[in-house]
């Protein structure tokens, strides 16, 4: 374990460094914040829009950075031959991607931790602006703590994604990592149209088809509920705790299936 | 108990797109390394040397053979702790500094920090690096990444250290140094296994040499041994040889060529097939008197191209091998 935090550690110094990645946090916490001038564009939607604005805007901008930083995890190691060094002490090959792994999902706590806080502040500043009775009309409270279900599932996604991204750059280039990871997390969000395509298709075996790989492909859409938390319609606990142990067996078969392949490849 | 053992270790791979070739990158090495010498392992570049590196740092895998370092096999991660390697032209992280990488791999092996940061700070100061030491690994040029790279390799004050192309990137200056901090080393008990091209350092640090050509082993032992028998003529020096006596040497073949180096005063080249005691009592004997009689031998570099030049050159083996490549 001492081993997997010291390479978790390392990722995680590494990447805060990364030009690229502050570029990244400070584009989405300017988008949340101009989110508040948009939101003033709105006969009194405002607080509606900032939300819908600020979560989509960690959605994706922490989907940008599992990925891109995701799929140079390793690749870049074995390329700039960083890694003959570090293989070289004692490091299993499976705690190196541990580590790895677990540095990126570190990476990302702490961005998505600092989108929230600036989502909070904008609308924290927003309630400061309305009367009691025009409060009384939100469906929720402007810093709604509900809508941390909703990020914690943005987390939990992104960790999918990035699970996805360190098991596709243990074999392949980083422009290839890339596109099936951002190939994955499309197909991922239209997983409900795959398991009812029998339904608007005549071809029973096509339909047979899409419903196998419904199964078999991610389903990133059970990680979002940001529609429920913006008007504070009932997100049930068992749905929560269902998508978390998704979310958590995915990233579990892709980190076996990353560290299977890495322990057999050969460094030429 | 030798510092390092392989037995037939190889490696194939397979090249080629369309029709994959298995081609041998190292062929059948067998060889051993006692604890605490210097041992070199000499080759042109695409001998194999760093394949048979990657081999012991199980970085790649043998298609068969095997290889033990201190005596446990190269995979146990017990002997990682008590060993150091710098790869050939070391690339860290950018956005490190030299410290940082140092106290990261210093981390791998559980030291605590007090001691990381102790040991760090040494070991900057033995490969000469000083104020850069805070700088970002980017900004370092190639020599200094190479002292960082040997800086990483020794962090862990290893029983056994393996450099490959130590001396690269480095200037005269930087070369002394190392060459004295790898003495340094095999006086504190470590065995370094140190791959490389140049000869010369292999002639100044080396105790024992293994040459490599085409991923096979054509000689191995002592320096001494390796060059010492290897007289290829001798040098005559003699003073007061009269024309007359020098043109009855070469006339009977005595002499390949004389070098003037004074009045009545020569240097002369006997082939390795002349008797230099014969030639010596017929020259004395028409008035000259000998200053020097010194064997020529070999150099290493003599002997390298040798071997080389005999290696046998086909590395593809045949089709019908199915074993190749993993």
């Amino acid at each position: 374990m001492r081993v997997v935090s010291s390479v978790a550690l390392h990722v995680f110094k590494e990447s805060v460094r990364d030009r690229v990645l502050f570029g990244l946090v400070g584009f989405a916490a300017l988008l949340i914040g101009a989110s508040y001038l948009i939101g003033q564009l709105t006969a009194g939607q405002d607080v509606k829009i900032i939300k819908d604005l600020g979560l989509a805007a960690i959605a994706t901008f922490g989907l940008f950075i599992a990925v891109f930083i995701g799929i140079g995890l390793v690749w870049k190691e074995v390329e700039r031959r960083s890694i003959y060094a570090l293989l070289s002490k004692p490091v299993r090959r499976h705690e190196f991607i541990l580590g790895k792994y677990l540095g990126l999902a570190l990476t990302l706590l702490v961005n998505v931790a600092i989108m929230t806080v600036a989502l909070y502040l904008v609308l924290a500043y927003l309630n400061t602006h309305f009367t009691d009775n025009a409060r009384a009309v939100w469906p929720a409270p402007a810093a709604d703590p509900g809508m941390l279900r909703a990020i914690g599932l943005i987390l939990l996604e992104l960790l999918v994604v990035t699970a996805f991204a360190l098991f596709f750059s243990t074999f392949s280039s980083p422009f290839l990592s890339a596109a099936l990871t951002f190939g994955l997390w499309i197909i991922g969000q239209f997983n409900a149209d795959l398991r009812n395509f029998e339904a608007v298709v005549e071809s029973p075996a096509a339909g047979y088809l899409a419903r196998g790989l419904s199964y078999v492909l991610p389903n990133f859409a059970v990680f979002d509920i940001k529609t429920q938390v913006v008007y504070a319609l009932p997100v049930p606990f068992s749905q929560l705790m269902t998508t978390t142990a998704y979310g958590l067996a995915y990233i579990a078969l892709l980190l076996t299936g990353a560290i299977a392949i890495f322990a057999r490849r050969d460094f030429k | 108990m030798d510092a390092i053992r392989t037995e037939a270790l190889t490696k194939h791979y397979r090249v080629g797109f369309w029709r994959p070739r298995p081609y041998v990158a190292l062929d059948a090495l067998t060889l051993d390394v006692r604890r605490g010498e210097v041992f070199g392992f000499l080759g042109p570049n695409g001998a194999g040397k760093t394949t048979t590196l990657k081999l012991l740092m199980q970085l790649i895998y043998p298609t068969a053979g095997r290889a033990d370092i201190l005596g446990r096999p190269v995979g146990d991660v017990d002997v990682r702790r008590r060993i150091g390697y710098l790869p050939e032209n070391p690339y860290f992280y950018d956005y490190l500094t030299a410290e940082e990488l140092l106290e990261y791999f210093a981390s791998l092996f559980g030291y605590a920090a007090a001691e990381r940061r102790r040991r760090v700070a040494t070991l900057l100061d033995e490969v000469g690096i000083g104020s850069e030491r805070r700088l970002q690994l980017r900004k370092f040029s190639k020599g200094m990444l190479q002292r960082v790279g040997i800086a990483q390799a020794i962090v862990n004050d290893p029983e056994v250290v393996f450099f490959d192309e130590p001396m690269s990137g480095l200037d005269p200056l930087g070369r002394r140094e190392i060459r004295q901090l790898i003495l340094r080393l095999r006086d504190r008990g470590c065995t370094v296994f140190f791959c490389s091209h140049v000869l010369s350092d292999a002639e100044t640090l080396c105790s024992r040499v293994a040459i490599l050509a085409r991923g096979r082993l054509v000689a191995s032992g002592h320096l001494s041994n390796l060059l010492a028998f290897q007289v290829k003529g001798w040098e005559l020096v003699m003073t007061g040889l009269t024309g007359e006596a020098l043109d009855y040497a070469t006339r009977v073949g005595h002499v390949a060529r004389a070098t003037a180096c004074g009045v009545d005063h020569y240097a002369l080249d006997l082939p390795v097939a002349a008797a230099p005691d014969r030639v010596l009592s017929e020259l004395t004997a028409r008035g000259a008197r000998l200053v020097s009689l010194t064997p020529v031998r070999e150099t290493l570099e003599d002997y390298f191209v040798r071997q080389i030049a005999d290696a046998p050159r086909d590395r593809e083996l045949e089709v019908s091998h199915t074993d190749a490549g993993r």
